[in-house]
């Protein structure tokens, strides 16, 4: 199975990438050799193995739920390309 | 001393230096500065923090004149530009985090602090740690402070991510470098430039604070020019976080005692399935000068068997983009980092992450985002986690009847700038014997144990179990004695 230009650019579009003509044409190449290449683990017999989820052997910790941080606004808001009266902004999602 | 002289000296050295009174914590910062300064060619920092680090030199003095010295009270390092660094630009080399100033510090530059270290400044990297070459920095590419015998003008990389953390340990810029490894990216620029590197065990330091890549791989850890001081770095960075629910929360050992010069009895596993086709003469030749160092120290060498081994790299190129594409998600031009415009908030997501990232992290943010979408999660994603379980019970097997493993660090020596860009499938191929231990979160360090025919220092990988950092040291202080390695880098860059 091979991806094709259009679901490239559907998955760039789910990434939400913009991706010039020319980046979604290589793309495609690109995409397609790396999915090849991970073809080679179906090869391997998986039935009955649990997928890994952790790296490391160890069980959650818990904690008392309590709020323990926070009360920062300004601080939060420093990097912010554009923020107002205490809010980050966006370009305008309602009519 | 002289201001060079300073330069010299390891981390361990200049501690005890220190110690004793031969010098001030200001002149052995000073001597690092000048030597950053005069090496801007290099492109090893990507922010520089002379003023930040004089201070803090002065600072340290007056705790060591008080007898309050940390551990690493007063030595100048470096750190990789991944972790946060309050006051400090944070850029993850990257153009989306161009203009990122954090107000928090992760936890391990903070234990670093506290520890009295001076940071020198943030050191080049890969865009988000993806790469391994430091050729995808937006803040351009690091070069290799080693260069080939008889073709000194072809400019080597450094390896990466953490490029610039091992250029700047090599060319002595700095005593020490903090890196991060996800699939290699502290062992294989160590190996690269002839320093050491240690990736500990997933869960040993806190990732809280460092910008993710992939979550379930990413550790952070030392880069020095002896094991000795790795060692000493890691006691300082690693340690229980309540903020980093990965955090494994076990005593901190103090690993330079575990340097015991001692390995008789130990059993070494050689894996069978790492003598690849195609490796070249001098690296399996060195693999098997390391064995024979180690049989010669009074340990036992055997061969054992990881029969997943060719599985690693499709595993994890499924497995680490699939990560990434989540965790940089939050990269969406509203609350940090760069912004451009759009007619609507889609298009200015778009657009803003259309042209803050550059070409390696967009390849895999795309195939992290296909292989999670609906329809294809299970046989992907789901699929890679499971023969990820086979690797690690690979290596849990043969724990069983060794207590470390050798292997090479890298498939070949630092390459030089281009020859692996067109192609991303041979740059991952870097990777090789390094992703494996990743995969399985086990502990790894690679040390400098000879040249190539070229000049080019080579390094040896030795694997350990979950959190027994102290017996790959104490192996590794070993081979270090036994390979003797002690060529350098010429400082070509001061006379350019």
């Amino acid at each position: 199975m091979s991806l094709d230009k259009a679901t490239v650019t559907k998955i760039a579009h789910l990434a939400r990438m913009k991706l010039s003509e020319d980046r979604l044409d290589h793309m495609v190449g690109e995409l397609n050799n790396i999915l090849d290449w991970v073809e080679t683990l179906k090869q391997v017999d998986t039935e009955d193995v649990p997928p890994m989820t952790s790296a490391v052997r160890h069980s959650l910790r818990m904690r008392e739920d309590k709020v323990t941080d926070g009360g920062y606004v300004d601080r939060i808001l420093a990097n912010a390309p554009d923020a107002e009266d205490g809010f980050f902004t966006v370009p305008k999602v309602v009519e | 001393m002289s201001t060079a002289d300073l330069t010299e000296l390891g981390l361990a050295e200049a501690r005890d230096g220190l110690k004793a009174g031969d010098f001030s914590a200001r002149e052995l910062v000073d001597a690092h500065i000048e030597a950053m300064e005069a090496a801007q060619v290099l492109n090893a920092f990507i922010t520089e923090t002379p003023d930040l680090a004089r201070e803090r030199a002065a600072a340290a003095d007056k705790r060591i004149a008080a007898g309050e010295a940390g551990l690493l009270e007063g030595l100048p390092i470096g750190i990789k530009d991944l972790f946060c660094t309050d006051g400090v630009r944070t850029t993850a080399g990257s153009r989306i985090l161009d203009n990122f100033i954090p107000v928090y510090e992760s936890t391990v530059t903070a234990k670093l602090r506290e520890a009295g270290a001076v940071m020198l400044g943030k050191l080049n990297l890969d865009e988000f740690a993806m790469g391994s070459s430091n050729e995808t920095s937006y803040f351009g590419p690091v070069r290799n402070p080693w260069r080939r015998a008889g073709d000194p003008a072809a400019e080597l990389v450094p390896g990466g991510s953490s490029g610039g953390s091992a250029a700047a340990v090599a060319a002595r810029l700095a005593l020490a470098a903090t890196g991060t490894d996800t699939g290699g990216s502290i062992r294989q620029p160590a190996a690269f430039t002839g320093i050491v590197g240690l990736k500990p065990t997933y869960g040993r330091c806190s990732r809280w604070g460092i910008i993710a890549f992939a979550s379930s791989l990413d550790q952070a850890g030392p880069m020095g020019r002896s094991v000795r001081d790795v060692a000493l770095m890691l006691r300082a960075m690693a340690g229980f976080d309540e903020k980093d629910s990965t955090s494994v929360d076990a005593p901190v050992p103090d690993y330079e005692a575990a340097l015991t010069g001692d390995v008789r009895g130990l059993k070494v596993g050689v894996p069978v399935e790492y003598r690849a086709d195609g490796m070249p003469e001098e690296i399996s030749a060195l693999w098997q000068q390391g064995m024979e160092w180690l049989r010669a120290a009074g340990a036992e060498v055997r061969e054992i068997s990881l029969p997943h081994t060719k599985y690693a790299l499709p595993t994890y190129y499924i497995v680490a983009p699939a990560e990434a594409s989540s965790n940089l998600a939050r990269y969406d031009g509203v609350r940090y980092g760069h912004r451009e415009d759009g007619g609507n908030l889609i298009e200015m997501y778009e657009n803003t992450r259309g042209s803050g990232f550059g070409d390696e992290v967009q390849r895999r943010i795309m195939i992290g985002t296909y292989v999670l979408s609906a329809g294809y999660y299970d046989a992907y994603y789901l699929k890679a986690q499971k023969v990820r379980t086979l690797i690690a019970r690979d290596f849990s097997d043969a724990f069983g009847d060794v207590d470390v493993i050798l292997t090479p660090t890298a498939p070949s020596a630092a390459f030089a700038r281009g020859e692996k860009t067109d192609d991303p499938l041979s740059m991952y191929l870097n990777d090789v014997f390094t992703v494996p231990a990743s995969l399985a979160g086990l502990p790894g360090i690679s040390l400098p144990c000879g040249l190539n025919g070229e000049g080019l220092p080579l390094g040896l990988q030795l694997i350990g179990r979950a959190f027994d950092e102290e017996t790959v040291l104490r192996v590794a202080g070993v081979l270090e004695e036994a390979a003797a390695f002690d060529a350098r880098p010429a400082q070509w860059w001061r006379e350019a």
